[in-house]
């Protein structure tokens, strides 16, 4: 066969197209999936609404809880009292499953604003506030319970509500999404 | 996939062992790695590979498309803007699915008029070819309702016009109109039920091509000679031959794809449609996409609107009996030289019907409409058969290989007796 | 090209006029643009000035809906820096809400909204401008052309031409002038040359000197502060408004060109290479057969 000649003839630069071309188009294959996959990505729009928002704590009562979102993630916006936040420091922090001080989950000196993401840490349902054994939160879901610092307590919840990140820009505002710079 | 007395043997274990449940190994195997093929087949018959690539690449685009698409009267237009404005790459996706439409028609066509000159469609392949015309018929389908989602004025006027076609249909007409529109005008259940449609069809075309593959696998491939495989030294084995005929055809195509995407992506479709949907404005020229211009050029060429629908339907409809219209006894045209000329006429009607579909119905345009409609019917009613009793062919040569062969010395080609075309029956 | 030049000042001068009669519409003369051909790109310095005729100028009457404040600084635009595009947002008014008390509020634009519509919605645009609604600039450079005919629509594919709308856009622009004797104006509409049916109901919109543009380093202004000037510059920020990815889009075309015709080069070589072991690929057939059989 006519085949058998020309691959004694040139062996190597034969292997090489075949390795160069099955290369190439192995490469273009990979490269066109790559603005598919980059189309699923929140688009440019849903960047820019994600821009931090701010929100203003003068009409938040003490003992009310604000919902707001950002993101499309709903956030929580707790005006503690000297009572909730007394609780929720009196707390000896290693007998907790995430143990975790009061005073890291909320910014110095504004010990009487709790922030943090409204989704319950086990499976995303929303608990109810002011509710279960520690008044803090309670899921209805699966009854996972959560202090007034936002800690688990009991049921099946893995972890802590986490702090989204925000900063005060004064005393009666803060802005969510944005750390403070300095 | 019709021969069954396959001879692949998996080589693992394993693979016997699932052979044996599920031969799909086998069935690929023979249907596209050991199936003959004619060698002497010309770039010509690429196009059924480029036209798997294109609705690949349609449903692909398509499905991502409608994970960004609101189907929504008040929305759909805002949301393609958003596509082409803010998803990453929507703007490359959107002018891929655009643009892909008209290569999807330019590579149909393409394959339509190579079956038409090589006489593909006859005996024994008129199944597979009326299965090409269905598929033709739902891509009409599907590409029209495509370019009723954006909801331009096009779409929107483009929609009034074709679904009151329907209305010529006597006594039922308006109801199944009314139907169509699901209300009393083209609006927000007809942007929805196209949406739901336009998505269906091309799983509905996909299906059909398999049975058009199906249906290619069982008398073979036709060839520029039209006459059959005779030994095997007139055929080569699909893979690699075809297989790597195919890929270099696919991707040329896709350069020429992609100069319409990136750099006139617009070119295609109408200025008209980049305005949001206007009931109460009608666009100077009502102009469909170029590849519905030949049969929108017979629908305004008969003055009475029944009429008009009935020769435009017809114009597709009789492809159908083109297997039994034809009566030559020769399949390629290359070997009938009275059919050869009256192909090129016929090409060149149908290329004037398009030009003529852009242009408005009026003067002289419509008289000339008048004159290529009469003539495009005549080719399939007089000329086709007539020529058949007519025509004295060329004479044959005995086989592929004697063909091509000429002036080569001969190959290695198939295995002898690996195959025989079971069209020495018909 | 020297012919366009021609037509161009055929155009400039109004020579061309007395060859159309009423109810034809001549052909926009086809100008330069930064942005044509496969490497074209915008000049950010027009579009700047572009955007400045239509904030003072068309902003009145035509809104920009689809274009939000954001992109002005996006790669590929205008490239305003962010602190500008902050401080022009928030000089317009966003309709938000509803708040706690269920009332709408407005509130100063952020990056992220889109450019307010100048009428709350079309009835009330119509009845602001004598009854006929001032359209959308957005997506006008793709949304207006004129007719090619045979057969510039196929050499327009070898050119890439896709500049038609942008050279309708200018042309309209200039192309405000007496009505020809004989030609009776219907109230409230105005005669333009190049509008088809030449009644257009939009009053001529620019005249020199209207808008003042950027100094350069001698005091000038950095481009000419006339009709023409700002026809060309408005069309080049509305063609970047309509097409906002249109730098990408050729950039990425290069690439994917370049890549393909590699590709297709191996490929075909492989194609020859495996089509050697029968011999060499023979298409076709042999018409009439076998005259030249050896």
């Amino acid at each position: 066969m006519a085949e058998t000649t020309t691959h004694v003839a040139e062996p190597t630069r034969r292997d090489f197209l075949y390795i160069a071309t099955g290369a190439a188009a192995a490469v273009g294959g990979a490269t066109l999936v790559w603005p598919f996959i980059q189309s699923l990505a929140p688009d440019a729009a849903t960047k820019a609404a994600g821009a931090p928002v701010e929100v203003d704590l003068t009409p938040i009562a003490e003992g009310q809880i604000v919902k707001i979102f950002w993101r499309g993630n709903l956030i929580f916006i707790r005006h503690r009292s000297a009572q909730e936040i007394k609780a929720a420091q009196d707390v000896n922090v290693a007998s907790l499953r995430d143990p975790q001080a009061d005073s890291e989950r909320v910014k110095n000196g504004k010990d009487q604003w709790l922030v943090v993401y409204g989704n319950c840490t086990h499976l995303g349902c929303v608990p109810l506030g002011n509710a279960g054994e520690y008044n803090g939160w309670f899921c209805p879901c699966h009854g996972s319970v959560f202090d007034t610092s936002g800690r688990v307590r009991g049921g099946p919840a893995p972890i802590n509500l986490p702090i989204p990140p925000y900063s005060f820009v004064s005393d009666t505002k803060l802005i969510i999404g944005q750390e403070a710079t300095a | 996939m019709s021969q069954h007395s396959t001879t692949y043997v998996p080589k693992s274990a394993f693979g016997r062992w699932f052979e044996s449940r599920l031969p799909i190994a086998g069935l690929v195997h023979s249907s596209f790695v050991a199936f003959p093929v004619p060698r002497n087949l010309t770039y010509f018959w690429t196009f059924g590979a480029i036209l798997v690539f294109m609705l690949v690449s349609q449903i692909v685009t398509g499905v991502f498309l409608a994970m960004y698409y609101t189907p929504n009267a008040a929305m759909a237009f805002q949301s393609v803007e958003h596509i082409m404005r803010d998803v990453n790459y929507g703007w490359l996706i959107r002018y891929l699915h655009a643009n892909g439409a008209s290569m999807f028609f330019i590579a149909v066509y393409i394959h339509i008029f190579r079956n038409f000159y090589y006489g593909s469609y006859k005996a024994p392949r008129e199944v597979l070819y009326i299965l090409g015309v269905i598929i033709f018929i739902l891509m009409m389908a599907t590409a029209f309702m495509g370019y009723v989602l954006p909801w331009g004025q096009m779409s929107f006027w483009g929609a009034t016009v074709i679904t009151n076609l329907f209305s010529a249909i006597p006594v039922v007409g308006e109801t199944i109109v009314h139907y169509l529109w699901g209300g009393y005008s083209v609006g927000n259940p007809t942007l929805n039920r196209f949406f739901s449609l336009h998505y269906l069809l091309p799983f509905m075309i996909a299906g059909v091509v398999i049975l058009h593959i199906w249906a290619l696998h069982v008398p073979g491939q036709n060839n520029p000679t039209g006459i059959p495989i005779k030994s095997g030294k007139d055929a080569v084995p699909f893979t690699p031959y075809a297989t790597i005929k195919d890929i270099f055809a696919v991707v040329v195509f896709m350069i020429f794809f992609a100069y319409w995407v990136f750099y006139i992506p617009n070119y295609l479709g109408h200025a008209d449609n980049y305005i949001p949907a206007n009931p109460a404005v009608t666009p100077a020229h009502i102009v469909p996409e170029w590849y519905f211009l030949p049969f929108y050029a017979i629908l305004r060429a008969i003055p009475d609107k029944l009429g008009g629908v009935i020769a435009m339907f017809s114009a597709i409809l009789i492809w159908v009996f083109m297997p039994w219209l034809d009566t030559s006894k020769v399949r390629s045209t290359a070997y009938r030289p009275l059919y050869k000329q009256f192909f090129w006429v016929f090409v060149a009607v149908c290329v004037l019907l398009g030009w003529l579909g852009s242009r408005p119905a009026e003067g002289w345009y419509v008289i000339a409409s008048q004159i290529c409609t009469v003539y495009y019917f005549a080719h399939f009613l007089i000329v086709l058969p007539v020529l058949g009793f007519v025509e004295r062919p060329l004479p044959l040569p005995n086989s592929i290989l004697e063909s091509v062969m000429g002036v080569q010395k001969g190959g290695a080609g198939m295995p002898a007796g690996a195959n025989a075309e079971p069209q020495s029956k018909g | 090209m020297m012919k366009r030049t021609l037509l161009i000042a055929a155009a400039a001068l109004g020579l061309s006029a007395p060859a159309f009669a009423a109810g034809e519409t001549p052909v926009p003369p086809q100008l330069k643009w930064s942005f044509q051909g496969p490497f074209g790109t915008f000049d950010r310095a027009q579009l700047q000035r572009g955007f400045k005729v239509y904030r003072e100028v068309c902003a009145s009457c035509h809104g920009l809906t689809y274009v939000a404040f954001r992109n002005l600084a996006e790669p590929g635009g205008p490239e305003f820096s962010e602190a500008q595009v902050k401080a022009l947002a928030a000089e317009y008014k966003i309709q938000d809400g509803p708040n706690e008390a269920g009332d709408m509020f407005e509130r100063p634009g952020r990056p992220a909204d889109r450019f307010p519509a100048p009428f709350p919605n079309e009835n009330a645009a119509a009845a602001a401008n004598g009854g006929k609604a001032p359209p959308d600039l957005s997506l006008m450079a793709k949304a207006r052309t004129y007719e090619r005919g045979f057969p510039w629509f196929i050499t327009d594919v070898f050119r890439q031409y896709s500049e038609n709308g942008a050279d309708y856009l200018v042309a309209l622009l200039n192309g405000y002038e007496e009505a020809p004797a004989g030609f009776t104006v219907p109230q409230g509409g105005h005669y333009n040359k190049y509008y088809p049916g030449h009644v257009i109901a939009m009053p001529k919109p620019l005249s020199d000197g209207q808008v003042e543009y950027p100094k350069n380093e001698a005091g000038q202004p950095q481009a000419p502060e006339t009709v023409d000037q700002y026809a060309r510059d408005v069309t080049a920020f509305l063609t970047w408004t309509a097409e906002p990815h249109l730098e990408a889009r050729k950039r990425l075309g290069f690439q994917v060109m370049l890549f393909l015709i590699v590709l297709a080069g191996l490929l075909y070589f492989t194609k020859k290479k495996i089509w050697a072991r029968v011999g060499g690929e023979v298409d076709g057939h042999a018409t009439p057969p076998m005259t030249h059989n050896p």
